[in-house]
């Protein structure tokens, strides 16, 4: 408890690691990658995964519905009250990176709605390869990309790829269908991201969903230290 | 200690507050086919630039001269009769004031922040915020009055797929009238320091208000308002 905090002080302005009452506040995780590689699904996953040990809550930016939010309520993952939308404007990469604001709102809002919270989720709209999130905004990054999206991603790098924190390869499952070749995709993420972690996921086989779960823990307990 | 450069900082439509993901309500009237080109573009900004930028331009200039900002709130909200552009005027104004804070830091911003947590009127943080940059009443006049034509412009090009020369072109023709209702605008807020903020212009496009009720209800959109 920092007592120099007393006495409330105006809104944080960015990252800010404690709040205007002087409490820390929850740990930020970005979720990034292009349209349908399953970000949503993954944030869903995670959110069945971590649901019953923490307090957590997720911010969606969808380009032009509330597509992302309802699957979430419709999957019924989290109460409503802890799903929040965040209108981006046509370009979901400057509602992430260039222009932060409304997701800063959104996640303060969030933890004084129904906060204390551990953990918020911030999905991304799908993008493209260069999409990565402010530091201004979240703690750490997940970029998620997909077997059927070509097994040349990771070979063909970009910031996602390349510095997210976490890579998630989705969709594993698909590999034979598409003619992806998961030995390879595996051996160029390693090229490009040297000791950065990358988890090959399935969420209808079930593979990887518990390495992503147990990433994020690690993560709370780097921040929470 | 002023600086020309500071109102470059301020005015740039980069400058991350929020601004990208909003309309300023021409969304609509392309859904409604009232801009369809160049031309009607053009006509439409000079509508708004008479009405609800004559109005924010005298807003801003009456904060950066140093009204209360309370009553240049309720003035605001006296001012603008659709409940959804009061949402989004203040939705604008916390993210303005959160890239204010960060970027001229000052205790009357902090003060504001403290007094309006869910943000007051934009155009108040606007002439705010150019107070905190060390800018006057002119310059914050010039900013209200160009973003309320900068903003749809933008969007247009977005919505349309319209040549963005001639959007820009638009803009240029429409110079000279920014400069002149920055004038009055500047003028009123003069006035109002001594007559109170009735003085201040009450102008307003009706199909502005209507557009904005009508947008806020469409289930799919490209942006916020």
């Amino acid at each position: 408890m920092h007592l120099d905090h007393t006495h409330p002080g105006p809104a944080a302005l960015s990252a800010d690691a404690r709040r205007p009452d002087g409490t820390r506040r929850a740990l930020r995780v970005g979720l990034g990658g292009p349209v349908g590689s399953g970000k949503t699904a993954t944030v869903a996953a995670l959110c069945r995964a971590l649901r019953d040990e923490l307090s957590l809550a997720v911010v969606t930016n969808d380009i032009y519905t509330r597509e992302d939010a309802e699957f979430l309520l419709r999957e019924a993952v989290l109460p409503p009250e802890r799903i929040s939308a965040v209108e981006t404007g046509a370009c979901p990469h400057t509602a992430i990176r260039d222009d932060i604001s409304a997701n800063l709102e959104a996640v303060e809002d969030l933890e004084d709605a129904v906060g204390p919270l551990d953990l918020i989720l911030v999905e991304s709209g799908g993008d493209n390869l260069t999409a990565t999130f402010s530091k201004g905004l979240v703690d750490a990054q997940i970029f998620v990309i997909d077997v059927a999206g070509g097994d040349d991603i990771p070979r063909k790098g970009g910031p996602g790829v390349t510095t997210a924190d976490l890579l998630v390869v989705n969709k594993t499952d698909l590999a034979p269908y598409v003619g992806s070749d998961l030995t390879r995709m595996s051996a160029d993420a390693k090229a490009q991201r040297a000791e950065l972690p990358v988890v090959f996921q399935s969420l209808r086989g079930g593979a990887g969903v518990a390495d992503v779960a147990a990433w994020v823990r690690g993560q709370l307990a780097a921040w929470t230290a | 200690m002023m600086t020309r450069a500071a109102l470059l900082v301020l005015a740039d439509g980069r400058f991350p507050a929020g601004g990208h993901a909003h309309s300023g309500g021409a969304e609509a009237a392309v859904k409604a086919g009232r801009i369809t080109d160049a031309a009607s573009l053009e006509e439409f900004c000079r509508g708004r630039l008479h009405t609800a930028g004559l109005v924010a331009g005298a807003l801003a200039a009456a904060a950066a001269l140093g009204a209360d900002p309370g009553e240049l709130d309720a003035a605001a909200d006296a001012r603008t009769p659709s409940p959804a552009l009061r949402t989004a005027a203040r939705r604008l104004g916390r993210q303005l004031l959160r890239a204010a804070r960060a970027t001229w830091p000052s205790l009357e911003l902090d003060a504001v922040a403290r007094e309006f947590p869910k943000g007051a009127h934009q155009p108040v943080v606007l002439g705010l915020a150019a107070r905190a940059a060390g800018l006057g009443p002119e310059d914050a006049a010039h900013c209200a009055v160009y973003e309320s034509v900068s903003g749809p412009a933008t969007a247009t090009v977005r919505l349309l797929s319209l040549d963005p020369f001639h959007a820009t072109a638009a803009l240029a023709r429409l110079a000279p009238e920014l400069d002149r209702v920055a004038d009055r605008a500047v003028a009123a807020a003069r006035r109002a320091r001594a007559e109170g903020v009735d003085a201040l212009p009450a102008a307003s496009g009706p199909l502005l208000e209507v557009g904005a009720e009508w947008h806020a209800a469409w289930p799919v959109r490209l942006f916020a308002s």
